[in-house]
C-alpha cells in the first residue's frame, strides 16, 4: 500500500525546481538589485557607491527642473495614445475576423501573425523608409502630388492653389516626430490588441445578443449594454499588452523619433550606455516598473471586476 | 467465507468542508449488476471513483475481492472503468485504444491482437480497428470504451453514466445489450445513473443515494414496492403521500386515521407509536376508482382532473382540502367510454398490502 | 431587414455598418502589409539610394548580403543563442506547466505571479536588471550571458503556451490510462506527452522567435564578439538606410513566414483552432 501524498510533493518540487532556480537567480535577484541600486550614487569613474539616499528619485521627480518629469509624462501620453489608436483599429478588426466562417478566420489570423512574427527592428525600419524626408510618402508628396497640383494650376489658372503647391514642394516633417513614434508603436503592437479582443469576441454567446434584441434593445443599445461589457476582458488584456511595451519603448523612439521626442526608455538607455550613471538609470527603471505594476493592478481592479461575467474554472 | 466482489465499510470522502460520501457501507457479491442511483450531487460518482482509486477515502476502507485497497492508485486495482464521456485516447485508433490495457500488462503482441479482435466482435464492432475515435458515432465510441475495459477481464467493471450522451432509442437498446453482456460475461457491474428507469431495468440490486448517504439497498421490486422512506418513494416513480395518524397498533396491522376523517388499516411496520403522524404511500397504479363504496379500503373523493396519456388515463382525485391523489388506470377501453368525468363523486380503493407506512 | 446571409452571421450590424466594417478590415490588413511589401519590392530595386523611384530589377543586394561577413557572424551567433535558449527553456517551461496546471500546493500563487512577471515586464527594465546583475557578479558579458537572459524570459512564455494546451486536455484521459494499468510514467509517455506535444512545440517555436527577435535585452547583456542579427541590423540602420538592409529584411520576412506556417501545421496536428499567443 502506498500513500500517494508525500511522493507527489517531491515530484512536484522536482518539476518546478529548475524554473524556480532560474527565475530567482536571474530575475528576482536582479530585480532587487535594481531596487537597491536606485538608492545608490554614481562613483567618480562610473562605479557605484552604495548608500541609502533618495537623490536619484528627487532628481527625477524634481518639480523645479522637470526635465525628466516632462519626458516621463510625454511617454505616458504617447503610450496612451498608441493604446487608444490600437483599440480603435483592433477592436472592430476583431469583430470583422470573427464574422467569418471558421476556416477563413484562421487564415486571417495567420495573415495577422506573419508581420507579428517578423523582426521588430525590421518592421520599425520599414517605417523609416516610408516616413523620412526621402521616403515613400514624401516622394509621393513632393513628386506626384506636387506635379498634380502644378498641372491643375496650369490647366485652371484662377484656382488659388499657390499655397498647396508650396506645401507639396517640401517634404512633410513626419520623421523624427511623436507622430512617427506613435505610428511605429501602433504598427508593432496592433496584433497584441487584436488577438485578445478576438478571443473575447469569439467566445461571445450570440444568443445573448439575440436575447437583448428580443427585449427591445436596438443594435446600438445591445452593443453598448451587452456586447461591449462582455468583450471587455479582451479589451483590457489587449490594452495592457500594448500599453506596457509602449511605455518602455526604446527602439521605436530611437529609430523613428528625433532629439526632441525621446521617451523614458531612451533616457534609461543613455544612463547605462553613455552617462554611466548606473544608480540613476536603476532608479528610473525602478520608477517605471512601479508605475507599470500599479497601473496594471488599478486597471484590473477597475475594469475586471465590472466587466467580467465569465469566470475561469 | 465467500468474499464479496466489492465491499465498502464506513467510507467517508470529504472535499474541504464538503462531505461527498458520508459513511457509506455496501456489500456487492460476485456477478451482480449493482446500481448506484440518485440525483446529481448525491455522491454516487464519488463512490464509484473511490472504488476505482481515482479518489482516496478520508475514512473507511474499500475492499475488492476481500483485499483492502488502502491508497492504491487505479493501476494497481483489478477493476476497469467505462467513463462518462468515454475518455477514448484521441491520438490512438480503436485497436490501440482497446489494446492499451493489455500492453500495459506486458501481454505478448500476438495474443493482444487475437484478444482485441475477439473483443471488438463481442461488442459488435468488427473491423473498426483502424478508425480513430472522432470518426465514430456516440454509440460506437461507447462500445469501444466498453471493449477497452472488458478486454482486461477485470473482476469488477465500473460504469459512470455511460449511456448519458446517447439518444433515447439508442439508450434503451444499449441498456438491454449491457444487461445481456453482463450476464454472459458474468462479472460484477457497478453502474452509476440518475435515471431510475434505467436502474430498475438493468439492476439486480439498487442503492439509492442522497447527500452522500445510502438510503436504501435492495432489488428493484423491493425499492419500488417497499420504499424505505419518503425520499426513495418520491424519487422512484410516482407516489401519493397521504397524511395519517396512528390510532391503534395490532400484531399484524395498524389502524390509522387518514386525513383526519377516514379509518384505514394498513400493514404494520416497525417503530410505530400511537398518535404518531405518518405518511401513507401508495403508487398511482395501485389505486382504483369506483362509483360506489367497495369492501375493504374505500375513501370518498371528487374528481379534479382527467388526463388522457394514451397508455393510461390519469385521474386526480381530491380527498381532502390539502390532499389530491393521482390514480392511473390502464386504457383498456374505447376512448369515448371514459369511465369518470371531472367533478364526479367517486371512491378510491386499494389493497392493504399495496400501501406503505413511512415515517416522516 | 438584413440581407440573406449564406453563413450564420451575428445580427450585430446594419448593411451599412457591415460595409464599413469590411472596408476597415481590409484597410487594417493593407496597413499591416504595405511596409513589409515596400521592403521586399525595394530590395530588388537597382538603385544605390533607397527612395521612391524604381530603377530596375536586380539581385545585387542579395548577393552583397550573402557575402557580408559581419552578417554571417551575427547570424551564427543568433542561431546558437536562440537554439540553446529554446532548448532549455522549453524543457524547464514544460516541466513547470505540468506541475502548475493540475495541482495546488503551498506558495503556488506566489510562484505563479513570479512566472508571469517576465511576460509583463518591459524589455528595457529587464535588460537593465540583468546587466547590473552580471556586472555585479563579475561575469563577463558575451554569448553565455545572452543565453542566460533569454532563458529567463522564455521559460514563462513556454509555460503559458503549454499550460493553455494542458487546460484543454481532458483529465479523464489520464485517469483512463491509469485505469488501464499504466503507472505515472507510462501515463505520461503514452497519453499526456503525445497530446501535449502541439503545445510544447508551439511554446518552443514561440521561444525561438522571441529569442531570435530580441534586441534590447540582448544588447545590454552582450559583449565583444557576441553580436546577434538584430544588433547588426540596428547598427546598420543607425548608420544609414541602404538597400542591403532591405534585402536582409526580406530574407527575415521569409523566415517569419516559414515559422508562422510551421506553427500553423503544429496547431493543425493538435486538432485545435489557432492558439492565441
Amino acid at each position: 500500500m502506498t500513500d500517494k501524498k508525500p511522493r507527489r510533493n517531491w515530484r512536484l518540487f522536482g518539476l518546478i525546481f529548475p524554473s524556480l532556480f532560474w527565475l530567482v537567480i536571474f530575475f528576482l535577484i536582479p530585480l532587487f538589485l535594481v531596487m537597491a541600486m536606485s538608492f545608490g550614487k554614481r562613483g567618480t569613474y562610473g562605479g557605484v557607491i552604495w548608500s541609502l539616499n533618495l537623490e536619484n528619485f528627487s532628481r527625477f521627480l524634481n518639480p523645479a527642473d522637470p526635465l525628466y518629469l516632462r519626458i516621463f509624462f510625454r511617454t505616458i501620453l504617447i503610450a496612451g495614445i498608441t493604446t487608444f489608436v490600437a483599440f480603435l483599429l483592433g477592436y472592430p478588426l476583431a469583430f470583422w475576423i470573427a464574422s467569418f466562417p471558421s476556416n477563413r478566420r484562421n487564415t486571417l489570423i495567420l495573415l495577422l501573425m506573419i508581420p507579428f512574427w517578423t523582426n521588430f527592428l525590421i518592421r520599425t525600419y520599414a517605417w523609416i523608409l516610408i516616413l523620412r524626408d526621402q521616403g515613400m510618402v514624401n516622394t509621393l508628396w513632393t513628386g506626384m502630388i506636387n506635379n498634380l497640383f502644378i498641372a491643375l494650376q496650369a490647366a485652371i489658372p484662377y484656382l488659388p492653389l499657390e499655397g498647396v503647391i508650396n506645401a507639396t514642394s517640401r517634404p512633410l516633417p513626419l520623421f523624427g516626430t511623436d507622430l512617427a513614434i506613435i505610428i511605429g508603436l501602433v504598427y508593432a503592437w496592433l496584433p497584441d490588441m487584436v488577438l485578445p479582443c478576438y478571443a473575447s469576441v469569439e467566445r461571445l454567446d450570440r444568443s445573448l445578443v439575440e436575447a437583448a434584441q428580443d427585449l427591445y434593445a436596438n443594435r446600438v443599445r445591445s452593443f453598448l449594454r451587452v456586447v461591449f461589457p462582455l468583450t471587455l476582458p479582451g479589451v483590457i488584456a489587449g490594452s495592457i499588452l500594448v500599453f506596457i511595451p509602449s511605455l518602455g519603448a526604446y527602439v521605436t523612439p530611437d529609430l523613428l523619433g528625433g532629439a526632441k521626442s525621446i521617451m523614458i526608455g531612451n533616457v534609461i538607455y543613455s544612463q547605462f550606455m553613455s552617462a554611466r550613471d548606473y544608480p540613476f538609470g536603476a532608479a528610473i527603471s525602478f520608477i517605471l516598473m512601479t508605475i507599470m505594476l500599479f497601473g496594471t493592478l488599478i486597471y484590473f481592479r477597475l475594469f475586471v471586476g465590472k466587466g467580467q461575467s465569465e469566470r475561469h474554472g | 467465507m465467500k468474499e464479496f466482489a466489492v465491499e465498502l465499510t464506513n467510507v467517508v470522502k470529504k472535499f474541504g468542508n464538503v462531505t461527498a460520501v458520508n459513511n457509506v457501507s455496501l456489500k456487492i457479491p460476485d456477478g451482480e449488476f449493482f446500481s448506484l442511483l440518485g440525483p446529481s450531487g448525491c455522491g454516487k460518482t464519488t463512490t464509484l471513483r473511490l472504488i476505482g482509486g481515482f479518489e482516496l477515502p478520508t475514512d473507511g476502507e474499500v475492499f475488492i475481492q476481500g483485499e483492502p485497497q488502502g491508497y492504491k492508485p487505479p493501476f494497481r486495482r483489478p477493476v476497469n472503468t467505462v467513463f462518462q464521456n468515454y475518455a477514448l485516447f484521441p491520438h490512438m485508433n480503436v485497436f490501440q485504444n482497446v489494446a492499451f490495457g493489455l500492453q500495459m500488462q506486458k501481454i505478448p503482441k500476438h495474443e493482444i491482437e487475437k484478444r482485441v479482435n475477439e473483443t471488438l466482435e463481442m461488442v459488435h464492432l468488427p473491423k473498426m480497428g483502424s478508425r480513430k475515435p472522432n470518426q465514430l458515432s456516440g454509440g460506437q465510441q461507447q462500445r469501444v470504451a466498453l471493449a477497452r475495459a472488458l478486454i482486461n477481464h477485470p473482476k469488477v467493471l465500473l460504469l459512470d453514466e455511460p449511456l448519458g450522451a446517447l439518444d433515447l432509442k439508442l439508450r434503451k437498446a444499449m441498456q438491454l445489450e449491457l444487461k445481456d453482456l453482463q450476464q454472459r460475461v458474468g462479472i460484477t457491474f457497478i453502474y452509476v445513473t440518475h435515471d431510475q428507469e434505467e436502474a430498475l431495468t438493468m439492476s439486480d440490486r439498487i442503492a439509492v443515494m442522497k447527500f452522500g448517504k445510502v438510503l436504501q439497498v435492495g432489488p428493484p421490486e423491493e425499492i419500488y414496492e417497499k420504499p424505505a422512506n419518503v425520499f426513495v418513494a418520491d424519487f422512484i416513480g410516482e407516489t401519493n403521500f397521504i397524511n395519517a395518524r396512528i390510532i391503534s397498533i395490532n400484531s399484524n396491522d395498524v389502524g390509522l386515521l387518514v386525513e383526519e376523517q377516514f379509518d384505514v388499516s394498513s400493514t404494520r411496520v416497525p417503530d410505530l407509536s400511537t398518535n404518531q403522524d405518518v405518511s401513507l404511500a401508495v403508487r398511482p397504479e395501485k389505486l382504483s376508482i369506483s362509483k360506489d363504496k367497495l369492501e375493504g379500503i374505500s375513501i370518498p373523493g371528487s374528481i379534479k382532473e382527467v388526463i388522457y396519456i394514451g397508455t393510461d388515463i390519469r385521474y386526480e382525485v381530491k380527498i381532502s382540502e390539502k390532499t389530491t391523489l393521482a390514480i392511473r388506470e390502464q386504457n383498456r377501453g374505447d376512448i369515448a367510454a371514459q369511465r369518470f368525468v371531472k367533478g364526479e363523486r367517486v371512491y378510491i380503493n386499494w389493497e392493504k398490502s399495496n400501501a406503505t407506512i413511512l415515517i416522516m | 431587414m438584413d440581407k440573406q446571409h449564406k453563413t450564420k452571421r451575428p445580427p450585430l450590424r446594419l448593411r451599412f455598418g457591415r460595409r464599413i466594417l469590411n472596408i476597415h478590415g481590409i484597410l487594417c490588413y493593407v496597413f499591416m502589409y504595405i511596409p513589409i511589401l515596400i521592403l521586399v519590392i525595394f530590395s530588388f530595386n537597382d538603385s544605390r539610394f533607397v527612395s521612391g523611384a524604381w530603377k530596375g530589377f536586380t539581385f545585387d543586394w542579395y548577393i552583397q548580403l550573402f557575402q557580408d561577413e559581419a552578417i554571417g557572424n551575427a547570424l551564427k551567433n543568433s542561431l546558437i543563442i536562440s537554439l540553446s535558449s529554446t532548448f532549455i527553456s522549453t524543457i524547464f517551461g514544460t516541466m513547470v506547466a505540468l506541475a502548475m496546471e493540475r495541482n495546488t500546493f503551498r506558495g503556488k500563487l506566489a510562484f505563479d505571479s513570479l512566472l508571469y512577471l517576465p511576460i509583463i515586464i518591459p524589455d528595457i527594465a529587464m535588460a537593465v536588471m540583468l546587466l547590473l546583475f552580471f556586472v555585479l557578479i563579475n561575469m563577463p558579458l558575451g554569448r553565455n550571458t545572452i543565453i542566460i537572459s533569454h532563458i529567463a524570459f522564455n521559460i514563462s512564455f513556454v509555460a503559458v503556451v503549454v499550460r493553455a494546451r494542458m487546460a484543454q486536455l481532458d483529465p479523464a484521459l489520464e485517469e483512463a490510462a491509469q485505469d488501464l494499468y499504466a503507472n505515472h510514467s507510462e501515463t505520461f509517455r503514452r497519453v499526456t506527452l503525445p497530446l501535449l506535444m502541439p503545445g510544447i512545440l508551439g511554446g518552443a517555436l514561440l521561444a525561438f522567435t522571441l529569442s531570435l527577435d530580441d534586441f534590447v535585452i540582448t544588447f545590454f547583456t552582450s559583449g565583444p564578439g557576441s553580436t546577434t542579427l538584430p544588433m547588426r541590423i540596428y547598427s546598420m540602420v543607425k548608420l544609414g538606410v541602404t538597400p542591403e538592409i532591405n534585402a536582409l529584411s526580406s530574407m527575415m520576412l521569409m523566415v517569419s513566414f516559414v515559422l508562422v506556417f510551421i506553427s500553423f501545421l503544429i496547431q493543425r496536428g493538435g486538432g485545435g483552432t489557432i492558439e492565441l499567443v
